[in-house]
């Protein structure tokens, strides 16, 4: 595999990084959209992350990843049958994270017959798709917009169930596949169902950098990393690292992170005044600023993080006002300075 | 266009310098740089240039040709069939990205290409390797390669892929360039070969990087891709120069070669040059605003003199498409991939297969349908029971391996009738309006169109019809359209702009054909007020043209009113002034603007 450019290298798109982030802390956020231009690092920045993310512990041998401290309802039928015949075993791996192959076909994405011990020794086995490969990680799909319909039913329907049901040839395997699916694509190939915007948690616009100073700084960084990309990583591991241990901070201190009744209610109003339908937008913004106030080092979730991250839990849920120009964005933003004021 | 045109510009480089260069540099590095869009007719021009580059990339280079509508499976790899049923076993096999890894591959006919072959070669250019998910086989195989984008394109519209474009590095168009104009080579395969070695250890200065940087922006080159390519191509030719150090020369040809054919904007045209100035930019790129050239930029002499030299090496046409306003905007958001052409599994040509039950009206693909079940033969017929021993050499298909055969075909054509039944239109025209309706109705019926009907007055639209094939439904709702009230114009385009995004989004095309005198006097929420009427119209109108919904306009005032041409431009469609509108002109005029 090709070196990753490392993430603390990424020159501004602070709103991007910020929610992968909270997707590493927090994996039931739902998933995160970034969508923009084209060369503004969307891929690049995921595949930095991949390399970053600390490592979990994993049951040795299980084909799915699972936790050893999971509930048994997560975890596979095999683990559960090993746990009920003494411990797991586990050991630490790299955290998943998978990237869906625009012309992956269903059949290795979903999981199927093994086709080696088919044909070698004519046994139906179960072989795991990428569904499985992602469970506990991350799966990423680069221009989401262009995948094949029945595919993203398919894999919104196990990311909402956090479970991949499978039946084919006879074959009946349920096995758990809770992800964070990412997707990046490009707004001009093509927009994304609303249907399918809900499902994501969070959703953030990147823009190429227009002012001179920043483009340089990109272009010289590139320019730095290509020539010697060894060196470059050195130079970047102390800052990589700091990042990493945030988030592993993060992931400790997160269960004890409160979220006081004011911001609640502050949260409410917040998703009233927009008219957001539903309630997803509600529970994702509160959950992803839990996130925030976690990596911040917070005990308390506040105003100040719901104000931080309103744009990217609501701004792909405002149904549409034809007669509004201003973007869902500048919505969102003039929401929040009315009920927030500094 | 044509090379006698180009004389008359202020120090223009010799085109096939330019292209001889692009080709030694892409030859030097055809994996950083990603490739060359080349534009050119198939002829003795691009086939001698293709020549030149095979002999100047190393021997042995890998290369391969991606022919038009190639197969996912041919270019991604996939399972080989035959070799698999003879082993006995899951055989891969190398699609042509794969074949072609640390070498080149040409698209054919790069302007037609779309969709899903595009953004494989972008995944393979971006993360240099092809991962396989299908099949029932997982391959990851490096594809480090260098893309030649064979445009054959005539015109603007005919352009390839933006994606695939923003990854190249070199912009070459043949098209100007005579055979004879044809020379030799800079230089040879030995410099090439010292040049791949020096590279890593070229180094560029701040202040060049700067300078490209800037040149770019004020090019209104919006993707940074381009900045990072100038970069790799000014250090591979100081790398072919000998030199360490990338100088001065190198940052201005990297910016002639990279940045200059990707301008949008012209930054500054010095009044005594000789073409005339260009008008003020149209006014839907004021967006752009910030993409003008920073004055303070003015005092740094390497980017002035960058600039200028990416200024000479700006395509001669580029004035005149400015000026036309038909430079190539972001294209306008669409939604989903609803468009003109469609999937469906009926009629058209054939594009590919997908997995699925077979329901009426389906085609199954016999052939996709029994290499599908090949490779479980062996599996199934030891499921079978022993009993039906003597059918067992019967290939055994099941639900799971039907194929159907899928089909592209142009959408079918929903015409949505947007009618003024207002007072100030009923008055004197209504029935004309009518009676052009059912004129254009009788042409839609012909063409097996579909209809649909908005009428507003009073305070809002309704929708009398829902999208309809049967005419005389049509006509009786039309027949019975009461007139009188206000004119809620914007409550009525609207309206149609929502029907027809209903119509995209089932796969459709939608046309609006709006009948009105223009004049609005009443607002969204039911207030009257002309002004603030007519600026909701209007507003509305340009939704129409963002959405990218062809329109057409008929005035039915007896007066043909700026208004409704204001509109009309607004929507960015066509204004047909009744008194002018027979028969002939605006069933015409329907066809022009549906494009069939």
């Amino acid at each position: 595999m090709p070196v990753a450019f490392p993430f603390s290298a990424i020159v501004g798109q602070d709103e991007m990084k910020l929610a992968l982030l909270i997707g590493a802390v927090d994996p039931r956020i739902g998933g995160v959209l970034v969508f923009g231009d084209r060369g503004t690092g969307k891929s690049t920045a995921v595949r930095a992350l991949a390399a970053l993310l600390p490592k979990q512990r994993a049951v040795v041998d299980c084909r799915y990843g699972c936790d050893p401290e999971a509930e048994p309802d997560i975890l596979c039928a095999e683990c559960r049958a090993r746990r009920a015949n003494g411990g797991l075993r586990s050991r630490q791996v790299p955290v998943p994270v998978v990237d869906l192959p625009l012309g992956a076909t269903e059949d290795r994405v979903i999981g199927a017959l093994d086709l080696e011990l088919a044909l070698t020794r004519g046994e139906k086995a179960f072989e795991p798709g990428l569904l499985a490969r992602a469970h506990r990680g991350f799966l990423y799909i680069d221009e989401v917009n262009l995948l094949e319909d029945h595919l993203v039913d398919a894999l919104l329907d196990v990311a909402a169930s956090g479970e991949n049901l499978v039946e084919r040839e006879g074959l009946s395997v349920r096995h758990p596949a809770r992800f964070v699916l990412i997707g990046s694509g490009n707004p001009e190939e093509g927009e994304l169902r609303p249907q399918l915007l809900d499902r994501f948690g969070l959703s953030v616009e990147v823009r190429t950098p227009q002012d001179l100073p920043t483009r340089v700084q990109v272009v010289r960084l590139r320019d730095e990393f290509e020539r010697n990309p060894p060196a470059f990583l050195e130079k970047w591991k102390r800052k990589d690292a700091k990042v990493r241990k945030r988030i592993t901070d993060a992931q400790a201190t997160l269960p004890e992170v409160e979220v006081p009744t004011h911001t609640l209610e502050q949260a409410a109003r917040l998703c009233m005044a927009l008219g957001t339908d539903g309630l997803r937008g509600e529970l994702t913004l509160i959950r992803a600023s839990r996130a925030l106030a976690a990596l911040e080092g917070e005990r308390e979730v506040g105003v100040p993080h719901l104000r931080k991250l309103a744009a990217a839990a609501l701004r792909h849920r405002l149904r549409r006002d034809p007669l509004d120009e201003t973007g869902s964005t500048a919505r969102v933003d003039r929401a929040v300075q009315e009920l927030f004021p500094e | 266009m044509t090379a006698g045109q180009r004389d008359d510009h202020a120090a223009p480089p010799d085109p096939w310098e330019l292209a001889a260069l692009a080709a030694t540099l892409f030859a030097v590095d055809p994996i950083g740089t990603g490739g060359v869009a080349l534009r050119a007719l198939p002829g003795a021009v691009r086939e001698q240039w293709l020549a030149d580059t095979r002999e100047l990339l190393p021997p042995g280079t890998p290369r391969r040709k991606i022919p038009l509508h190639v197969a996912d499976g041919r270019l991604l790899g996939g399972l080989d069939l035959a070799a698999t049923l003879r082993a006995g076993r899951p055989v891969a096999e190398h699609g042509i990205l794969a074949e072609a890894d640390g070498g080149v591959v040409e698209l054919a006919m790069a302007e037609r290409v779309k969709g899903s072959p595009i953004a494989y070669l972008c995944a393979a250019l971006d993360t240099g390797e092809v991962v396989l998910e299908r099949d029932g086989i997982t391959l990851r195989s490096p594809a480090r390669l260098g893309v030649i984008a064979l445009d054959e394109g005539h015109d603007e519209d005919e352009r390839v892929a933006d994606a695939l474009v923003d990854r190249l590095a070199f912009l070459l168009d043949l098209s100007p360039i005579g055979i004879r104009e044809m020379g030799d080579l800079p230089y040879g395969p030995d410099a090439i070969a010292a040049a791949r070695e020096r590279l890593s250890s070229v180094t560029i200065g701040t202040e060049q990087v700067d300078a490209l940087c800037g040149t770019a922006l004020a090019l209104g080159i919006h993707s940074i891709r381009a900045s990072i390519q100038a970069v790799r191509v000014a250090r591979i030719a100081a790398a072919l120069a000998g030199s360490d150090r990338v100088s001065d020369e190198e940052v201005t040809l990297a910016a002639r070669l990279v940045l200059a054919p990707r301008a949008t904007t012209l930054p500054y045209l010095p009044p005594e040059d000789e073409a005339p100035p260009p008008e003020p930019e149209p006014p839907d790129q004021e967006g752009e605003s910030e993409n003008q050239p920073e004055p303070e930029k003015r005092d740094d002499p390497l980017a002035d003199q960058v600039l200028e030299a990416a200024k000479a090496a700006i395509p001669r046409d580029l004035l005149d498409r400015l000026r036309l306003g038909q430079l190539r905007r972001p294209k306008v958001r669409s939604t989903g991939k609803a468009g003109q052409v469609q999937q469906s599994n009926m009629r058209g040509r054939p594009a590919g297969v997908r997995r699925g039950e077979l329901r009426p009206g389906d085609r199954l693909s016999v052939i996709e349908t029994l290499r599908a079940a090949a490779p479980w033969q062996r599996v199934r017929r030891a499921e079978r029971p022993a009993s039906s021993d003597g059918q067992s050499r019967r290939i055994e298909v099941r639900k799971d391996d039907f194929r159907i055969q899928r089909f592209k075909h142009r959408s079918e054509t929903t015409a949505i009738f947007v009618v003024d039944a207002s007072g100030s239109s009923a008055l004197h025209r209504l029935a004309e309006a009518k009676g052009a309706v059912e004129l254009l109705l009788a042409d839609c019926y012909v063409r097996r169109d579909r209809v649909a009907l908005v009428a507003f007055r009073g305070r809002g639209a309704e929708l009398l019809l829902p999208p309809t094939r049967s005419l005389v439904r049509t006509k009786r709702s039309l027949a019975g359209l009461p007139g009188g009230g206000g004119t809620p114009l914007a409550a009525g385009i609207e309206a149609g702009l929502a029907l027809a995004d209903g119509v995209k989004r089932r796969g459709g095309t939608p046309l609006l054909v709006l009948l009105t005198d223009g004049r609005a006097n009443v607002a969204r929420d039911g207030s009257g007020g002309r002004v603030k009427a007519g600026e909701e119209a209007l507003t509305c109108a340009r939704l129409v043209l963002a959405a990218g919904v062809a329109a057409l306009l008929v005035d039915i005032s007896p007066h043909p009113q700026p208004q409704a041409r204001e509109l009309a431009q607004a929507m960015g469609g066509i204004y047909l002034p009744l008194p002018h509108a027979d028969a002939g002109r605006l069933s015409a005029a329907v066809k022009a603007t549906a494009g069939v």
